[in-house]
């Protein structure tokens, strides 16, 4: 059953749960290929096919025993290489946590394996989720499966390229400014960054706590939203998880009705910064939604052209106290120099090998900006930014129910084109950022190839905090509307790995 | 490194006006650490309570202990401090082994409990106010043992262990404001404020207390300025001073060291001192200074506290009366003489004797049986006279016996001696051992006639005014009678023989 790798997560999980197809067939199937492939497209750091198998034959059994576990009963999936395994290796891109096994799972590792989700395998990124096209992964970087010269975003490139390349159906992703968004708008694949404290990040390796979000990657709306529904709600091992409920986004999927929604465009997004053919993509989004019925308006967020500024202090100066712990004493690589090793110069030498440059360009950056006398003119400024956007957004939402963007300002890069130069690398974040500084949801649905390149084009919607419910709603509106257009999802235009 | 140059006491403090500052660190006994489940207990096995979160793993998480947050505003209350209505966590970044995260998670500006003030009685009687600042909550480190080299410090040290049981074992830090005007009081001050700190925190029941456990930890700042002199000197602080004489001493010390530099026309460098007791100096530590940049920033991991009124006001109302207004209450209560006081005190008997009176006995009688045969009683079975299976009820019960004329003492001390094998309650034991006053003088005067028989010259003496010969009589009939009549009823009878 070889046209298995090309179903959605939902439709394999109706196969399965009707004993069409059993959870081992559908992961073997998966597994397979992706032995075949990644050599090509580096999606996977860790593949294990026996405890892939060993799970998928559990999920069987419990289906056997009358028991469905969830709506993906039975659906692999891949994992961001960012959250903790106990029967996986876990590096988070780096060379300092090479080979570590964690002693404990993510509470989000957790839900999958309790939910009946077998997992294939732990997929690349950016080192510690600094970057936006894993080219600053210590394990080389994941191929675009539209063009395998070209990067399929990052952080999180490892899991867009293993959907998008039907490595695995649905894959789990991390979003501090745009890792799970930005990579779905360069590959033609569905991501979601839930409201912040939707899903614990307990056992997720931090970059910015107060940024990041674990959120789910796909081929189509319903999967992202089915994979949501698995993920979310309370955990008391993360104090940030929200205390309440959001409801379920794959029935707010089922029943998405353009009748009477207000859409905002945001001035501050919507201009020749972007690439031409990604703007057409976005005015072609913009006019379907008009001719539906939707109310369209444009809305002003000043404080948007500060959004990369403030980012780029904070992250770093949270990054910079989390990454601390990884200092050799405890667990990963431990570097032991020459002559008289105190502990402060194994402390040196191991980050210093241990880790990459962007890293250690991001400490230093954060260190300095807490750093007593400059605090509040770096740290304090940002966070007044983080404020000011918040007020902003709910300005813009008084006026709207949903703001669209185009998700990215380009498509996808080649590979080598921006690696030497940083500035160039933040702003692929300029439209994401907002949504973390002000926590609420945001997800990147496809819409179209862009004229001058043919590669694939992301609308970005974002949502009040907690509406998460809201964003899946508008952007199964908007898939829906390119269905019927294209007849099917963007990704079956996208070339067979196996001739590339 | 040895002792300096010293200036002696009494001219130190006339040159100088001493400024003390003290921060107290109560570890608390919550079941389980600050931020993870893990237990909280001293003395295990190294590195056995430890879970991805107190030694910092990877993707884990701090969650707040409820109960660590109750006992810290109970602390605040009881300094008499204003509770915050919300109080948000900071990360204080640098990198030391003990510490798993590289840095500690504590309270930074908005602290839990500020601006209190405690009163603290000298032994003489004299009273100082010492304002407090803060308390606020925070993890502890976990513990280095280091290995090799002559000082037992990480200098030097061939290698260094680290047992990470004690990292995010929950404290409270408690900082004084500028204490000023003690002059001469300043060290005994300084050991009389932990003191009553300890005292509080135990009778909270929040902290074990145990000093030499390291439950309790003071590090004292001293600095001295010429009297009349507005701006404060520079200070020193001195760590880890863990028992109540070292932190006298080593205030004493800090004051005559600091007099001979600044007399001499030297300056004193800011900087942490350790503390040796066996010698009784203390030694240069690192260099201090107020810019020490520890990087604080709100930690994004956690929400901020936010105790209700209410729950503060539940707390307010469980707290016991504070320890020093209850002696004062109880001192002029019972009528005791200071040294029978003292005596009570220093047993830590003040519950025992309070709950005896409670059940209706005399305080004098209370305390003879607490202070007196009980604790005799608790020292030959070697165990803490609290810990005897005696309840002041079943005391109260036996003196009321006595005062009525029910049991003679002797008698009452074999009760005792029942209930504490078990036999039951007083009315038991008395059953049981068939322990009963003869009160029928019939049998009595037969044995009095009896044994003045045998000793013909006793009455004779009497007589003759030498009263204290009736003991001999007494001794003998009490024997006759087997201890259950009371001796001042068979003098009295004695007496009335003599006549």
């Amino acid at each position: 059953m070889s046209d298995l790798i090309h179903k959605s997560a939902s439709e394999l999980a109706d196969l399965i749960a009707s004993k069409s197809v059993s959870s081992q067939e559908v992961t073997s199937a998966f597994f397979d290929r992706s032995v075949e492939l990644n050599p090509k497209t580096n999606s996977y750091l860790y593949l294990n096919r026996d405890t892939a198998i060993a799970a998928a034959k559990a999920a069987d059994a419990a289906l056997a025993n009358g028991e469905k576990l969830s709506p993906l009963h039975g659906v692999p999936i891949a994992v961001k290489d960012n959250l903790t395994t106990t029967d996986a290796p876990t590096t988070s891109g780096s060379k300092i946590l090479e080979g570590w096994v964690p002693q404990y799972d993510a509470t989000v590792v957790a839900r999958l394996r309790k939910a009946g989700l077998p997992i294939l395998g732990k997929t690349n990124m950016d080192e510690f989720a600094m970057g936006s096209s894993t080219e600053y992964s210590a394990y080389g970087p994941s191929k675009n499966p539209w063009d395998l010269t070209r990067i399929p975003g990052g952080s999180g490139g490892g899991s867009s390229s293993a959907v998008s390349g039907h490595l695995a159906p649905i894959a789990i992703g991390s979003d501090t400014g745009g890792s799970i968004r930005f990579p779905a708008a360069v590959t033609g694949s569905v991501g979601a960054k839930p409201t912040y404290g939707a899903v614990s990040r307990y056992g997720l390796i931090a970059l910015a706590s107060s940024l990041d979000q674990i959120g789910p990657v796909s081929n189509t709306v319903l999967d992202s939203a089915l994979l949501q529904d698995v993920i979310s709600g309370h955990d008391k091992h993360d104090s940030t998880s929200l205390p309440q409920s959001l409801g379920s986004m794959a029935d707010a999927v089922r029943s998405a009705d353009v009748k009477g929604l207000r859409v905002g465009v945001v001035k501050q997004l919507d201009s020749d910064a972007f690439q031409p053919g990604v703007k057409a993509c976005f005015d072609d989004t913009i006019a379907k939604l008009v001719a539906a019925g939707a109310e369209v308006v444009t809305v002003d967020c000043p404080s948007f052209e500060y959004a990369i500024a403030a980012y780029y202090l904070i992250l770093p100066a949270e990054a910079s106290s989390n990454l601390a712990k990884f200092d050799s004493v405890r667990f990963g690589l431990r570097v032991t120099p020459d002559g008289n090793p105190t502990i402060e110069r194994v402390m040196a030498a191991t980050r210093e090998a241990g880790f990459g440059p962007e890293v250690k360009r991001r400490i230093i950056l954060g260190t300095y900006a807490l750093s007593s006398g400059y605090y509040d003119a770096y740290y304090g400024s940002a966070q007044k930014v983080r404020t000011l956007i918040q007020q902003d957004l709910a300005k813009a939402f008084s006026q709207v129910d949903v703001l669209l963007t185009p998700t990215a300002p380009t498509t996808a890069f080649k590979i080598g084109e921006k690696v030497n130069n940083p500035l160039a690398m933040y702003l692929n974040d300029i439209a994401t950022i907002p949504a973390n500084l002000a926590g609420i949801p945001g997800m990147s649905v496809p819409n179209g190839l862009a004229f001058e390149d043919g590669l694939p084009s992301g609308v970005q919607i974002l949502a009040p905090a907690m509406q998460d419910a809201q964003m899946y709603r508008v952007g199964s509106i908007i898939e829906q509307m390119y269905l019927a257009e294209w007849g099917a999802p963007l990704i079956a235009q996208a070339p067979k790995l196996e001739v590339l | 490194m040895a002792k300096e140059a010293l200036m002696p006491y009494e001219q130190a403090i006339e040159q100088f006006e001493v400024v003390i500052g003290l921060e107290v660190h109560v570890e608390l006994n919550t079941k389980s650490k600050m931020f993870c489940g893990c237990a909280n207990i001293f003395g295990n096995e190294p590195n056995t309570n430890v879970c991805p979160i107190c030694i910092g793993l990877p993707g884990s998480l701090p969650a707040v202990n409820k109960k660590a947050v109750e006992s810290s505003i109970a602390i605040g209350l009881a300094l008499g401090c204003q509770i915050a209505p919300t109080g948000r966590f900071s990360r204080k970044n640098y990198f030391y082994p003990d510490l798993a995260k590289n840095f500690q998670t504590s309270q930074y500006d908005e602290p839990i409990a500020f601006e209190g003030k405690i009163n603290i009685e000298l032994e003489d009687g004299v009273v100082f106010e010492v304002l407090i600042e803060r308390a606020h909550m925070e993890e502890d480190a976990g513990k280095l043992t280091h290995i090799g080299g002559a000082t037992g410090r990480i200098q030097g040290a061939e290698y260094s262990l680290v047992d990470y049981n004690r990292a995010g074992v929950p404290l409270v830090e408690i900082v004084t404001k500028p204490v000023y005007g003690a002059g001469a009081r300043a060290p005994e001050l300084a050991a009389a404020y932990v003191h009553a700190i300890r005292e509080i925190v135990k009778s909270m029941n929040v902290s074990d207390a145990r000093m030499e456990r390291g439950n309790v930890r003071c590090d004292a700042n001293v600095s001295l300025r010429p009297h009349g002199q507005a701006k404060l000197g520079t200070r020193t602080e001195t760590k880890n001073v863990n028992s109540l004489r070292s932190v006298e001493n080593a205030v004493r010390y800090e004051i005559q060291r600091q007099a001979h530099i600044l007399a001499n026309g030297g300056t004193i460098t800011q900087e942490t001192r350790h503390w040796h007791e066996d010698r009784g100096y203390t030694s240069a530590g690192r260099p201090k200074s107020d810019a020490d940049d520890y990087r604080y920033f709100p930690e994004p991991d956690l929400v901020p506290v936010q105790p209700s009124l209410a729950w503060i006001e539940e707390i307010r109302a469980t707290l016991p009366e504070n320890p020093g207004l209850r002696r004062k209450r109880l001192m002029e209560a019972w009528g005791f003489a200071e040294l029978e006081f003292r005596d009570v005190v220093n047993s830590d008997l003040l519950d025992q004797v309070e709950a005896t009176v409670a059940a209706g006995a005399a305080p004098q009688a209370a305390r003879k049986w607490w202070t007196g045969e009980l604790a005799r009683l608790a020292n030959s079975q070697e165990v803490a006279v609290q810990d005897l299976s005696i309840t002041p009820a079943q005391v109260a019960k036996i003196q009321q016996l006595i005062d009525s004329g029910e049991l003679t003492d002797r008698m009452a001390r074999d009760v005792v001696a029942g209930v504490l094998a078990g036999e039951g309650d007083p009315e038991a034991v008395i059953e049981k051992r068939g322990l009963k006053v003869v009160s029928d003088d019939g049998a009595l005067i037969a044995a009095i006639d009896e044994a003045l028989a045998k000793q013909p010259d006793v009455l004779e003496k009497i007589r003759e005014g030498k009263v204290q010969a009736a003991g001999a009589v007494i001794g003998a009939v009490m024997q006759a009678m087997r201890g259950q009549v009371d001796a001042a009823r068979v003098r009295e009878l004695i007496l009335e023989r003599a006549k």
